[in-house]
């Protein structure tokens, strides 16, 4: 297993009232994203546990990428990956903040 | 009662939903009255196995199940959906502790019952004594829960079927559901291959495998006492079924399981194939009982009237 | 000790108690007069079917007429893995003996489990871990899960297994790892009377609320069981 940490400064705060979201599972291929609204506004933070050694690389194009576009402002991300493919995490993400954003507790 | 039942677009999603390839967390949710869910030791408290971390496995923050409370049609619930694609779904020590507490305080309560979504392989290897001491302790906590009045309904069709220990927990169970891609066993395939050979049990033969453990002949044996098409509606329409039948339960009850088990055994020992047992039930045509569409089947079952209702 | 010389230990002025095929089945009178139901499995005989329910048919006969504890010998493989009782329902078999004898355990008839072999599994969770109180015998082997077919499940070698072994009792097989877990309450003497210890555990009985989670805690084999199962217990109590 391999531990990767990111911090962003970001343009905005991201939307929504609720406090947690989770999305995806635990599984060869799939990962949980945990999102909490912890941050400060301008910022977001990425954790992350991999079973997947070595990509640190790679997790740092995947997360920029979506930071750029999502500008995920005051959120936490906590992810338990168990090797999922890049474009699955970014699907992840999306999915992560989307969810938070809607109506709920 | 002014409590929120399940709107239209609501039971639209849920019928239109795979039971089994929905996650723990979506079955919840579709199965429940919209919005009406309420975790326990939710993912954001972190509590994770201590124990994966010796075989460098990866974590998951709710250790592979969710439970809570929440209403059906309005009436509350304790719930707990095990996620079959996390280390198979199977018991650690704190995915099991999390099912034990909920069944501790339902057997206090008295009065709301218990629906048990398994999806489980069983005991997690890596902390194997931990959890099958979990699954005993869930098993003396259901019995507990049910001796004071409490209605526990296991719901059976995920990716990892419901073996091993989880069988048996099942087993203690007031009432079972189950759909065509539930099995219910407790050795699996593979291991019955692995300790007796392939002539003993071809793993991979998956029409072997269904007749002898999957849905559609746990419900003819009366090992199920629902078989449902699989979509969550189906589960949630069941689930409310059954909490309206099962009754109080007992020593009449034990002895009543006693004499359909011995009965079972009677009747069926011989049998070298679910099909010889389906012939030997009465069913023409007896072979072609795994093709039958689900509403075909559950006209058939229904005929043959097996159940185990008030025996077990 | 054999199975004989464990009857005989257990009970000195004799027993009713047989052995057929691995399925053992009888009474016997407790030195303090009264009776004791007794039954088990023997020889490693794996548990099937066709053993199960003629366990849980000796325990369901016992219930009406007797009275007094009741004592679950254990030496038994794991469940019988079979396409026969697969096809049959063994998980309801199992469930069942686990059930009947819970039932008697919550209903005047305490059950205490003597594992003097070995167990597994499915076997192990239908008879000992069925029982109020679990007591081993030195030399009994107890395993949730062998390690070879761990070995082969998680593509580690037997000997890195063993390794991750001595660090933690919650995964090997053994007698004093399930007792750190709590599943195992003691250890009785086989240089001892084995009646003058039954005689001992009856008279000092757990009560029957189940705290083999606690007990894991206080041994340091189950450090979080016991804490999650009380926060979800109460947090259910306050939802309603």
């Amino acid at each position: 297993m391999e531990d990767l940490s990111f911090q962003h400064r970001v343009r905005g705060r991201a939307g929504g009232t609720r406090q947690s979201a989770i999305v995806g599972v635990v599984a060869s291929g799939n990962l949980e994203v945990l999102v909490e609204r912890s941050m400060p506004d301008a910022e977001c933070a990425v954790d992350i546990k991999t079973a997947a050694v070595g990509f640190g690389a790679v997790w740092s194009v995947v997360i920029s990428d979506f930071v750029e576009r999502y500008s995920p402002g005051g959120l936490k991300f906590s992810i338990n990956d168990g090797g999922a493919r890049p474009d699955t995490v970014s699907l992840r993400l999306a999915q992560a903040v989307r969810l938070i954003a809607e109506a709920g507790q | 009662m002014t409590a929120p039942l399940k709107d239209i677009s609501s039971a639209e999603r849920a019928r239109n939903t795979s039971f089994y390839e929905a996650s723990a967390r979506t079955r919840l949710e579709l199965l429940l009255d919209a919005g009406s869910f309420v975790e326990f030791i939710g993912p954001e408290r972190r509590e994770v196995s201590p124990h994966l971390k010796i075989f460098d496995l990866p974590e998951q923050f709710d250790d592979g199940i969710v439970v809570g409370h929440g209403r059906l049609d309005g009436s509350p619930v304790f719930v707990a959906a095990q996620e079959g694609r996390f280390m198979g779904g199977a018991f650690g020590e704190v995915h099991g502790a999390k099912l034990t507490g909920l069944l501790r305080a339902a057997r206090q309560i008295g009065s709301t019952p218990v629906l048990i979504l398994f999806d489980t392989g069983g005991v997690r290897l890596q902390e194997a004594n931990a959890g099958e001491l979990a699954i005993a302790e869930i098993m003396r906590a259901v019995l507990e829960a049910r001796s004071a009045g409490v209605k526990v309904i296991g719901l059976i069709g995920g990716r990892s079927g419901c073996y091993g220990g989880g069988g048996l927990i099942a087993g203690c169970c007031s009432a079972l559901a189950v759909s065509e891609p539930g099995r219910i066993a407790v050795s699996g395939p593979e291991v019955i291959e692995t300790n007796r050979g392939v002539e003993e049990f071809d793993s991979r033969d998956r029409a072997l495998v269904w007749r002898t453990m999957g849905g559609k002949h746990r419900r003819l044996l009366g090992a199920a006492d629902v078989f449902v098409d699989d979509n969550v509606q189906n589960f949630r329409e069941a689930a409310l079924e059954l909490l309206g039948l099962v009754g109080p339960f007992g020593l009449d009850r034990l002895k009543a399981e006693q004499r359909r088990l011995a009965d079972r055994l009677r009747s069926f020992g011989d049998c070298g194939d679910a099909v010889d047992i389906w012939r030997a039930e009465g069913i023409a045509h007896a072979e072609a009982v795994p093709e039958l569409q689900a509403d075909q089947f559950i006209a058939l079952a229904n005929r043959i009237g097996r159940t185990s209702r008030d025996a077990r | 000790m054999t199975l004989d010389d464990i009857l005989a230990s257990l009970f000195p002025d004799g027993h009713e108690v047989s052995n057929d095929k691995g399925v053992i089945l009888g009474s016997a009178t407790l030195r303090s007069g009264g009776r004791i139901l007794v039954l088990g499995v023997a020889d490693r005989t794996a548990l099937g079917v066709d053993e199960a329910i003629r366990l849980s048919g000796h325990v369901l006969e016992s219930i009406d007429q007797d009275s007094g504890p009741i004592l679950v010998l254990v030496d038994s493989d794991s469940q019988r893995m079979s396409k026969r009782d697969e096809l049959l329902g063994l998980n309801e078999f199992l469930a069942h003996l686990a059930k009947v004898l819970i039932h008697a355990d919550m209903h005047g008839r305490p059950t205490i489990g003597l594992l003097y072999g070995h167990s597994a599994a499915g076997a192990l969770l239908a008879t000992g871990l069925a029982t109020r109180v679990l007591v081993g015998l030195p030399g009994a082997d107890p395993a949730v899960m062998d390690l070879p077919s761990m070995a082969k499940v998680t593509k580690l070698s037997i000997e890195a297994l063993q390794e991750k072994a001595k660090s933690t009792p919650v995964f090997a097989p053994g007698l004093s790892n399930l007792a750190q877990m709590g599943a195992v309450h003691m250890t009785w003497s086989n240089a001892n009377s084995l009646a003058d210890q039954l005689e001992a555990l009856l008279a000092d009985m757990p009560a029957e609320q189940d705290r083999r989670d606690a007990v894991g805690k206080e041994r340091g084999g189950r450090l979080k069981a016991t804490e999650i199962a009380e926060r979800v217990h109460d947090f259910a109590l306050q939802a309603r």
